[in-house]
């Protein structure tokens, strides 16, 4: 075979080479479980690497290519990777949490479903902040990932596993999930791109529940494009998730045009603050630019409760949390601290097997939604909740898509920010409204700082405004190459 | 850094009797270092009472869908064995649970 370069290749360019018999999946696959092997130890993107599981599909699908009964499935024998709170019932699903080690769900996502069904290759589960609370995937239980682009930095969180395995060309692309920022602030600290589709877009089914108001899939991946591919096969109505929307999934990757003239681009003011990383502030600003100079309209728009979006999410996704959190009792799954009574099993069940993240948000949730606190925290949050929407539902009546810095700052050091929860809450302050109105947005690299560190821009769409928000970003895309770049080999 | 004197909501049996509604049991280490970081967070949150929600009705989910239901088709479920594939312990095809009484 020509062997690929698995450090650049894309989800479609992995998939046009299975097509033109360049490579087949069991080469391609071989290849990627090498370089985790090789490249892994140093990175520590995965949580579980599914060897002989992932050799047998990719034969399978070699097979159904070679036998050749019509249109073979869109991503037949292309590998991926999926973060580890997406239930599998091939894998264990741990979350990233000492509470679910060992933990085998009975049932598998319909995301993963729906890509497995177009013929994929699941490589394996990737690293993840416990249960998806966190910026820099620090807070797992199994280790913290590295950043590919440099060894002492974070790769960001949640989802920071998917984003370096990327990155570093471990799969070609990966699912994460994002409910406050965990998919796009990953991928603007790893240099790739990472889409947050709007609530209801994609079945949250067998993702485990952290904000169940805010939670979504999305893809991680090398270019707009896998991502317009991945969202069209994983997008659409499911019974067994009520907040699925009914509208259909267009062909998101076909209709990618690049067009942008006349396109009404509004830069949002708040999104450019005291104490952003200047080099951020300037590759943002040179990337409207460059979105000027292919005929987008610039229009400088206003968010006015944006300041507010920090408080309000972290009122309501620990509210959420709280609850969700409370199915682990040690009865049903996960660890059991085996202790005497009921109650005191739940007590030392959930001390031992939780983090100090998880703790402080469970107790921060439970908190706000006490008796005596409600009214002022819980509630009073929800009502800015709808305040923000406003702010968005009121801009996009003025432009089509929003501009503006995915992250304040670049990647930071590993061990930086734990023991300052409010200072790691601040990475996501430009990706959290997004989540609390249910709108779309997506990252995309648009530089690098002067220590080489990518910079990512972010792209913001109305609730389903997926097709025009995914233009945009491959009109950038496509006129610039700083999603060409990849970090120096590793081991 | 402490802020239990900062932040007068969460002093540590604030902390202590929250832990408490939320099942967990928490080292006095952790009770001490929650209570700053906590209050650090909700000091924070104090913003947001400056905002007037006056007629603001509350937003628990972006969505417009309500009532959504499905056919209402019988399906198989989960076998007894599935279900109790991951549980801790397990008697005669039931979860064993521990005394809720006594002890």
């Amino acid at each position: 075979m020509a062997a690929p370069d698995l450090a650049t290749l894309t989800v479609s360019g992995a998939r046009d080479g299975l097509r033109s018999g360049t490579w087949t999946s069991e080469e391609l696959t071989t290849g990627y479980l090498e370089r985790i092997r090789s490249v892994d130890p140093s990175v520590h993107a995965f949580l579980h690497v599914a060897d002989e599981l992932a050799l047998a599909k990719a034969a399978e699908a070699d097979r159904v290519r070679a036998e050749g009964h019509g249109e073979p499935p869109p991503l037949l024998g292309v590998p991926l990777a999926v973060k580890d709170v997406l239930s599998t019932q091939e894998m264990d699903t741990t979350c990233g949490s000492r509470i679910l080690k060992g933990y085998r769900p009975p049932f598998t996502a319909t995301a993963v479903e729906r890509l497995q069904a177009a013929g994929s290759v699941l490589l394996g589960k990737t690293n993840t902040d416990e249960f998806a609370m966190g910026s820099s995937t620090e807070n797992s239980g199994y280790g913290p990932t590295r950043n590919p682009w440099d060894l002492t930095r974070v790769p960001g969180g949640s989802s920071g596993g998917s984003a370096a395995a990327v990155a570093c060309g471990l799969a070609p692309g990966a699912l994460g999930t994002d409910t406050g920022g965990s998919v796009r602030q990953p991928a603007a600290f790893c240099g790739i791109v990472g889409l947050k589709p709007s609530y209801g877009r994609i079945s949250r089914y067998g993702l485990v529940a952290f904000g169940s108001s805010l939670d979504q899939i999305g893809p991680l991946c090398r270019s707009v494009e896998d991502a317009a591919l991945l969202l069209e096969v994983m997008a659409g109505r499911d019974p067994r998730d009520s907040t699925t929307v009914p509208e259909p999934v267009p062909a998101y990757s076909r209709d990618l045009d690049g067009d942008v003239s006349g396109l009404k681009l509004g830069v949002p003011e708040e999104y450019f603050i005291d104490g952003m990383q200047p080099e951020v502030e300037g590759r943002v600003r040179d990337a409207v630019e460059h979105m000027a100079g292919l005929g987008a309209e610039i229009v400088p728009v206003s968010l006015p409760h944006t300041d507010m979006a920090l408080p309000v999410y972290y009122l309501v996704v620990t509210a959420e949390a709280s609850a969700n959190l409370s199915r682990y009792d040690g009865v049903r799954f996960g660890h059991s601290a085996q202790a005497g009574s009921m109650t005191e099993n739940y007590r030392q069940t959930r001390a031992q097997g939780f983090g100090d993240e998880v703790k402080r948000r469970i107790m921060l949730g439970t908190y706000a939604l006490s008796v005596g606190y409600y009214d002022a925290y819980y509630l009073k949050a929800q009502q800015v909740r709808t305040l923000i929407k406003r702010d968005f539902d009121r801009v996009f009546e003025q432009v089509d898509l929003l501009i503006c810095p995915a992250t304040p700052t670049t990647a930071f050091e590993i061990g930086d920010r734990v023991d300052d929860p409010l200072s790691m809450y601040l990475a996501d302050v430009f990706t959290l409204s997004v989540n609390l109105a249910g709108v779309c947005g997506i990252s995309l690299p648009c530089g690098t700082d002067a220590a080489g560190l990518p910079v990512g821009l972010q792209l913001i769409g109305p609730h389903l405004g997926e097709q025009a928000l995914l233009n945009a970003a491959h009109a950038y895309e496509s006129t610039t190459d700083w999603h060409t770049r990849v970090p120096d080999p590793i081991a | 850094m402490t802020t239990s004197d900062k932040s007068p909501h969460l002093d540590h049996d604030t902390v202590r009797a929250v832990a408490d509604l939320a099942r967990l049991n928490l080292t006095d280490e952790e009770v001490v270092r929650f209570a700053g970081q906590l209050g650090q967070v909700l000091a924070h949150a104090e913003k947001l009472q400056a905002v007037n929600t006056a007629d603001v009705p509350p937003t628990p989910y972006v969505l417009s869908l309500a009532n959504v239901a499905r056919e209402d088709e019988p399906a198989p479920g989960l076998s007894q064995e599935e279900a109790l594939a991951n549980a801790p312990e397990q008697d005669r095809g039931f979860f064993r649970v521990k005394s809720f009484f006594g002890s």
